[in-house]
């Protein structure tokens, strides 16, 4: 049984927007491992991010519990929470916006050690600012210490970024969407370092992506989460999920992907959508919310209840899945578009 | 002014622009070469910063003031008429654009003035070319919408806060083509889309071009897309194209070795694990650019060679071309399965 490090109870997060009120996360529950590779994928507002926030403690949710080694992270208190908060770390989207224009790379790495007493005097934070920059391969470090982020390409930026949720000692960092400003030829280069990292320092990486390639990639021996509209709909080992795929939702995403392969993108089937309007997440449809798109929707069961994720009885792989009609064992039949 | 065999629309011939800056000339185009074919659809993938953008802004005059063309011509030609674009006056250009080769604007959310419906867009496009006869321009409008698969009355008398993303997108592409061009430049046409709208984008596109026969040019640095939609790719490196092809010879026989390092940095979603890597180094400041071959400090293949002279891509009746001194070296290596 693997150590679980992060766990998610039944979570809810509502934001208010005028007079409305935005459900961006409803009945959330996942487990991450420890040392394990998690991608959360989705499209843009399925909450990915949100959760992301969540997980780090930077946002609270409306209701449900978060569970960091075992504990309850609401109950925690002094020094306990204190831990939490170093244990627990983000990068950011955007090198760009995220990294402090007024401050050098010294400064950026060294506040958080010296803020949490982490290494003995400016000397100290010295040897370990250079530690930490020969981590995320800037080097010679020399070029690199007093360099303010201007100075810096976006991938060299983006190093920065890790290096600084280093600098605590986290055991788990959230990467939301952290290679996708950077360009194609060192995106990967990054990537491999981050993962790279799990094995040198022991960290667990929760990474949120809406690039299904690059998710299959990162966590390729981890798990995979698919979002839609606020809830997670599928969850499960990688290689399954790329290969058998059991939510409508996911098998409708990884047709529609192109590859980068001439013959094989042209040849490929994709599944027609009944609808190609994503509903609003005020006006969410009852039931199902991918039913009015559903090629497999069930009139009377799909557009009733909302299915709540779990294992369906016949399952072929073990992923889980939210989904009514897997759930009672149907066979899936494909509506004409 | 030279003849153009009758199925190429656009010929590029060494054309070069610099953006004049306080920091010094930024050489965003260097020497580009290139023809499209009638009802070709072209591909230009490279890094941001490469120049694809400026190449496309060239082609319709619009680039920004500090751009200065330091070389080339772009010849266009419609019904054995040969025009260089470079050379059109404010009358000729204003007709050329949208009716000639119309571009279609990366963030579609943007290009809609707000406060007019989608209807007066379209007759105000058209009445600026000469279209009087408010029927017409109606007809055809609808006729293109339903085209992209839209609900035409609707969507025609809807304001643009009242259509989605991918609904606006594909509003702008038959916007787009409202005049018949016979190029449409398409820049990043699915970036910051969803994938399901990606899908729907593509698949109306495909369509498009089948029933109205136009060329596309299309910029995008997603290369699985251009595997996708192109006929012909061209890999633009440090604002010059450094390898152009058919899409199958780019794909599966790379020449230059950027092009091949961008295919083995791209992840798929077949059921293998990938085995892929990054292009060591980062692209060039284009102020000032390295000596010789661009991109010789990031290349495994590089020699004294590449540091001194810089290879040209001359077009010719070869196919598929490939600006570098190795391509003997990439193909050998891939050979042995490096």
């Amino acid at each position: 049984m693997p150590e679980s490090i992060i766990e998610l109870q039944g979570v809810y997060r509502h934001f208010k927007k005028g007079r409305e009120v935005v459900p961006v996360l409803q009945d959330i529950n996942f487990t991450v491992n420890k040392l394990e590779f998690l991608c959360l994928v989705g499209e843009s507002g399925c909450g990915k991010t949100t959760t992301g926030k969540i997980i780090c403690g930077l946002l609270p949710p409306s209701s449900g519990t978060i569970r960091f080694e075992g504990q309850d992270i609401d109950d925690l208190r002094g020094a306990e929470r204190r831990r939490h908060r170093r244990s627990v770390q983000i990068i950011h989207q955007d090198p760009y916006a995220s990294l402090n224009p007024t401050q050098t790379v010294n400064e950026m790495l060294s506040y958080p050690l010296l803020a949490h007493r982490l290494v003995n005097g400016r000397r100290g934070a010295e040897n370990r600012v250079n530690e930490l920059l020969d981590l995320v391969d800037l080097t010679p470090v020399e070029d690199f210490v007093d360099k303010y982020p201007h100075q810096l390409s976006g991938g060299q930026r983006q190093r920065v970024s890790i290096a600084r949720a280093l600098t605590t000692e986290p055991s788990v960092i959230v990467a939301d969407e952290s290679v996708s400003m950077v360009d194609v030829s060192i995106r990967i280069g990054l990537l491999q370092m981050m993962m790279d990292l799990r094995d040198r320092l022991d960290v667990t990486i929760v990474f949120i992506t809406h690039d299904l390639a690059l998710a299959k990639y990162f966590a390729w021996d981890g798990r995979i989460g698919v979002m839609y509209l606020g809830r997670l709909v599928e969850i499960g080992a990688t290689q399954q999920i790329i290969a058998a795929p059991q939510h409508p939702y996911t098998k409708v995403l990884l047709s529609a992907i192109p590859e980068p392969d001439p013959q094989k993108t042209r040849s490929k089937q994709h599944i027609q959508l009944r609808s190609e309007d994503i509903p609003r997440l005020t006006e969410l449809p009852p039931g199902c919310s991918f039913h009015p798109r559903c090629p497999w929707y069930v009139p009377g069961a799909c557009d009733i209840a909302v299915p709540q994720l779990a294992l369906p009885p016949q399952a072929i792989v073990d992923s889980e899945v939210a989904c009514i009609p897997l759930q009672r064992g149907d066979e899936l039949v494909l509506h004409d578009a | 002014m030279s003849a153009l065999s009758p199925e190429i629309v656009l010929r590029v011939d060494d054309l070069s622009i610099v953006y004049r800056t306080e920091r010094g000339d930024v050489r965003a185009t260097n020497h580009v070469s290139f023809e499209l074919k009638r009802g070709e659809a072209m591909a230009l993938i490279g890094e941001s910063g490469s120049g694809k953008t400026t190449i496309s802004l060239a082609l319709i005059r619009k680039l920004p003031k500090n751009a200065v063309v330091t070389s080339g011509q772009i010849l266009y030609q419609r019904e054995n008429r040969v025009q260089d674009v470079l050379g059109l006056s404010r009358r000729q250009l204003r007709s050329f654009r949208w009716n000639d080769c119309a571009m279609v604007f990366q963030g579609a959310q943007n290009a809609f003035n707000p406060v007019l419906k989608i209807r007066k867009q379209f007759e105000d496009t058209a009445r600026a070319h000469g279209w009087t006869d408010k029927g017409a321009i109606r007809k055809r409008a609808l006729s293109l919408l339903e085209l992209v698969r839209l609900d035409p009355e609707r969507v025609y008398d809807s304001f643009p806060h009242e259509l989605s993303g991918g609904m606006k997108q594909r509003t702008l592409l038959a916007l787009g083509v409202l005049l018949n061009p016979q190029v449409v430049i398409l820049d990043e046409p699915t970036t910051a889309l969803d994938i399901l709208t990606q899908r729907a984008i593509i698949d109306v596109l495909n369509d498009m071009q089948r029933q109205l026969l136009f060329s596309i040019i299309f910029i995008s640095h997603d290369l699985s897309l251009a595997a996708e939609m192109a006929d012909t790719v061209a890999t633009v490196y440090a604002g010059e194209i450094v390898e152009i092809g058919g899409v199958d010879e780019i794909f599966y026989r790379s020449l230059h070795p950027y092009t091949y390092g961008l295919l083995t940095s791209v992840p798929t979603l077949e059921h293998a694990q990938d085995v892929l890597q990054s292009i060591p180094g980062s692209p060039p400041n284009l102020i000032a650019p390295p000596s010789g071959c661009k991109f010789h400090p990031r290349c495994s293949f590089a020699s004294d060679q590449c540091q001194l002279e810089s290879p040209l891509l001359q077009l010719d009746d070869e196919t598929h071309l490939a600006a570098c001194w190795h391509k003997d070296r990439l193909l050998a290596s891939r050979k042995e399965g490096v």
